[in-house]
């Protein structure tokens, strides 16, 4: 195992030497054949997807496979304007010259993705990969196994086997490829996990990008408005918990923020809605993902243990061991010191902290480490003028969950301990991308006084012509400056 | 009080993360995201360069023996335009980016919001100390966080300068010196910051990156490499050379990060090349250049040391075609140029970061390329040529941090060019508005309104709504219409 794996990397460096994926025309044949890919086996996307997370076709296709038909089109109609040079101004000074920052492939790239979107969270990276001209090794995660399997057997057969492989394996598979040298390497992961990974880049010097999790918060400040945005608010939070893999997700909303008069009010409508979606008990669940595997589920109904915990579940709470399902859960305000209040849930359980004045919420967000997103429903534009400037998040979004993921144009990534590096749209291809600066000189005129030996002349000339002072310079040479 | 802590005898891990807390406080307290705050530090950094020019020549001479020239234009002027540049683009640069939204989440509205990062640490090199400490800390500013310099001990005197100097001009609070060796920096790499400078060696940005990793601390390496001069025939020949000399032994005696590491020429023309250089060196620098006062010395005795052995090596020292004298006293080695030193000898397996200049020759000029690929990217690479067709081969074969074409040093001068690595010459850039961005966090906002609730997003999930989505994410309107009329297949 240890051998193959060192000849595929091997391979994939002797092709981004020789060039193999320099062209255009190389990287848009393979961003089509992606396409390719995904449209002739969306059933088989949406099989395995069921068969790891129980994901329905429409959740499926809303968060996957639609994200990735939309990322590689996307691409394909912008790479050429991507991959050109952009100019830079140059001052007179320096005249003539031109001056360019122009976009290269870093080489061989290493993505480690997720198993809770494991397509759009392997194959949206590979995509930036791939357009900016490197060459890839994808290392699913093995705890989403079938669509581990998919993308082991399926991309070989659509793309360019001797720049994009793909290899099967779990932890100690991922901890044999930190140890070798890569040109970049693209992480979505716990950070438990993100330091292990920087910490090997550290032994080569490869950057790396780290997209990772957090407590991201929901803010509710609309409930008070008309009812119909209060229900819209319901089915925004809902869909932003539930909706995305039934909140295995790093940008699910992982609790929500409500001023106490109004939790009540809140909670009812989270129950009417979530009885509308998912149905009215466990036993009728539908529309929802499972949880991945025993281990997680285990930790989740940890959670609940704490008898302090317990006592605060106010819908839900029941569990399905067999078919590793946990209903959704709405809790009033657990102990703050409690587990399910300092870790990241990635899961159904729903937290409701009552503040006394929502404002409170700042600090509250701000008392805990930098989250991914910071979702605020709410429409008094101070209060939104202050969440930006007082909060630091990866992402805010304003009343509503979840769709900022589908915005080509805003960066993707965190800050602190939500990781740091940026994807989605061009951000994809830049940060697969050196950006090599380049500056184009004529032989004359030369300045003189850019040689030793040094003199006071010289030096007043030089000194003059770093503040751009054009007039004082033609002073100087004119003879009515002295030096 | 302010440097308290620095006056303590010993900077253990206590002090740095006393240190560390007080200006996490002043962050928290808002006091460096303040517009104004910003714009008064870098305008005390203007004051305090005009008021002490002469000190920090001082310094620089105690320290390197650095020409007054090159103290006054390449640390100082070179410091004062990027300062400006900041405080007249700050404004700008503040503001937030609109960004366009498409139609899958219409109606909205997006920005991408710069915002500061922290509290982040600095810390610099001793070739141009002066330099390279304040201009990451002017783009840290700017970016409005708090900020540890930790300048290096190999240059001492600067060292010392600045940490009074920045007591006395600028917020103490927010803005701390630390000085010290081995122990006070391992101190300060143990706390957490919000991001990590670093200028010097591969050995050391491994260290850091490793400290860095276990917070999560994202982190900018400037390092270095061989930075190769590829020189074409039918060119000035003067005025590369000259060009050449300048980048080399004009910038601190080609101890720079972007100094001219080695040159290759073809075989026939090396001879050209090499009286060039003679004919040129002595130009600017006497018969005498162990003499000449426009030449920094070698730092210390231990590079002196260092480079002294890949000069005297054996396979070497034969192979010196100018200079090659030394001063151990004073710590001066003359400008030496060797022709075709071997490939497999130690002056040509590290940076040489010194005043030795190897010329490699090869067959034809387009052999130059693989050579320099078969190494780590450098930082720079430069090439002298009139040949449009070899121009935008090297542009497109090597890959380097920046590029130069018939000329060195001089894209570092240009505040709208990214000054950064690749590979082991580095990871992040910074420079002009590059360092602001460098140490932002850059926060992405969508704005959302209650009309348009789709109610296709949520369950139940219907074949409908299935066609919907597809028909919303693909973009097109059509589609949209088409499958509202029910007309697409799910």
């Amino acid at each position: 195992m240890l051998s193959s794996m060192e000849k595929s990397i091997a391979e994939l460096r002797e092709t981004f030497k020789n060039g193999g994926t320099k062209s255009i025309s190389w990287r848009k044949s393979q961003l089509k054949a992606l396409l390719q890919l995904i449209n002739q086996n969306e059933d088989s996307i949406f099989k395995a997807l069921d068969q790891d997370l129980g994901k329905s076709p429409v959740e499926s296709y809303r968060d996957e496979v639609g994200v990735l038909k939309k990322s590689v089109t996307y691409t394909l109609s912008c790479l050429e304007k991507w991959v050109a040079p952009k100019k830079a101004e140059v001052p007179l000074l320096f005249f003539p010259a031109k001056a360019e920052v122009m976009p290269q492939p870093l080489g061989v790239v290493l993505i480690f993705s997720s198993w809770n979107f494991p397509f759009t969270l392997a194959l949206d990276p590979l995509i930036g990969a791939i357009s900016a001209g490197n060459t890839v090794l994808l290392k699913p995660s093995d705890l989403a196994p079938a669509c581990m399997s998919f993308l082991v057997e399926t991309i070989p057969k659509y793309l360019d086997n001797k720049a994009v492989k793909v290899l099967a394996g779990g932890a100690d598979i991922g901890e044999r490829l930190l140890q070798l040298k890569w040109d970049k390497i693209f992480f979505t992961g716990s950070p438990r996990v993100g330091r292990l990974v920087m910490a090997a880049a550290a032994k080569h010097l490869t950057p790396v990008t780290l997209e990772l999790g957090g407590k991201s918060p929901a803010i509710v400040d609309t409930l008070s408005t008309t009812p119909s945005k209060a229900k819209v608010t319901a089915k925004r939070i809902v869909g932003g918990k539930w909706g995305p893999c039934t909140g295995q997700a790093c940008i699910a909303i992982d609790y929500v923020l409500v001023e106490e008069k109004l939790a009540s009010t809140l909670i009812e409508l989270l129950k009417k809605t979530i009885k509308r979606f998912y149905g009215e008990n466990i036993k009728s669940l539908k529309n929802i993902s499972r949880i991945v595997n025993k281990h997680q589920f285990q930790r989740l109904v940890n959670l609940l243990k704490d008898p302090n915990v317990a006592d605060s579940i106010v819908y839900g709470g029941s569990v399905d061991e067999e078919k590793l399902v946990i209903e959704p859960t709405i809790l009033l305000d657990p102990p703050l010191d409690s587990e399910i209040m300092s870790e990241e849930i990635f899961g159904p359980l729903l937290p409701i902290i009552t503040l006394k004045n929502i404002e409170e919420s700042i600090n509250f967000i701000n008392s805990k480490s930098n989250p991914l997103v910071i979702y605020a429903f709410t429409e008094d534009d101070t209060f939104k003028k202050r969440i930006l400037s007082e909060t630091s998040s990866g992402t805010v979004t304003f009343n509503d969950s979840m769709v900022q993921f589908l915005c080509d144009s805003l960066p993707f990534g965190g800050v602190g301990q939500s990781g740091f590096g940026r994807y989605h749209g061009k951000y994809s291809f830049d940060t697969f991308s050196h950006e090599k600066s380049i500056m184009h000189r004529g032989f004359y005129p030369e300045i003189e006084p850019r040689y030793p030996p040094w003199t006071d002349f010289k030096l007043l000339f030089l000194k003059l012509a770093y503040q751009f002072d054009y007039f004082g310079l033609i002073l100087l040479l004119l003879g009515f400056k002295r030096s | 009080m302010a440097s308290e802590v620095e006056k303590k005898a010993v900077f253990d891990i206590d002090s740095a993360k006393e240190v560390v807390q007080e200006l996490r406080a002043s962050f928290v307290a808002g006091k460096t995201k303040d517009y104004e705050w910003r714009r008064t530090q870098l305008k005390a950094m203007l004051k305090m360069m005009d008021e002490n020019e002469p000190q920090i020549v001082a310094a620089l001479r105690d320290d390197l023996s650095k020409p007054e020239l090159e103290s006054s234009i390449y640390e100082i002027a070179m410091l004062k335009n990027s300062c400006k540049l900041a405080l007249k683009k700050m404004k700008h640069w503040m503001m937030p980016e609109k960004a366009k939204t498409s139609l899958a989440t219409f109606p909205s509205s997006a920005e991408i919001v710069s915002e500061p990062l922290g509290v982040v640490l600095v810390i610099s090199a001793w070739n141009y100390p002066f330099l390279l400490s304040l201009d990451p800390v002017i783009g840290a500013i700017a970016a409005g966080n708090a900020i540890v310099l930790k300048p290096s001990e190999i240059s001492p005197a600067t060292a010392s300068l600045l940490a009074k100097l920045v007591a006395n001009y600028m917020d103490s609070s927010c803005i701390k010196v630390v000085e010290g060796a081995v122990p006070e920096t391992t101190a300060l790499l143990e706390q957490k910051w919000d991001k990590i400078m670093y200028t010097g060696n591969g050995r050391i940005a491994r260290i850091v990156m490793a400290a860095a990793a276990k917070h999560l601390t994202p982190v900018v390496l400037e390092l270095g490499g061989k930075c190769p001069v590829i020189v074409d025939s039918g060119i000035n020949l003067q005025v590369a050379t000259r060009r050449i000399i300048a980048g080399k032994w004009g910038c601190n005696n080609g101890q720079a990060c972007i100094s001219p590491d080695y040159i290759i020429t073809t075989k026939d023309y090396a001879v050209e090349l090499v009286d060039s250089f003679k004919c040129e060196l002595e130009l600017f620098y006497g018969k005498n250049p162990l003499e000449s006062k426009d030449l920094s010395r070698v730092v210390n005795s231990n590079h002196f040391a260092r480079l002294l052995k890949l000069l005297d090596e054996d396979k070497v020292s034969s192979k010196i075609v100018y200079g090659g004298e030394r001063d151990k006293s004073n710590l001066k080695i003359a400008p030496t140029v060797l022709l075709d030193v071997p490939q497999d000898s130690l002056i040509m397996n590290e940076e040489i970061f010194g005043p030795l200049l190897p010329i490699i020759t090869i067959d034809k000029v387009e052999d130059s390329f693989d050579l320099i690929t078969s190494g780590t990217k450098p930082l720079a690479a430069y090439m002298f040529t009139n040949n449009k067709k070899l121009k935008e081969k090297f542009v497109e074969k090597v890959s380097a941090g920046g590029l130069v074409i018939n000329d060195t040093t001089i894209h570092l001068a240009e505040p709208t060019l990214p000054f950064g690595g690749v590979g082991d010459s580095g990871m992040g850039a910074y420079h002009g508005k590059f360092s602001f961005d460098t140490f932002s966090h850059k926060k992405a906002v969508l704005y959302r309104s209650f009309a348009g609730d789709a109610p296709l997003r949520y369950p139940p999930y219907t074949n409908g709504k299935l066609r919907l989505l597809k028909a919303l994410l693909g973009g097109s309107i059509l589609g949209i219409i088409r499958a509202l009329m029910g007309w697409s297949k799910a």
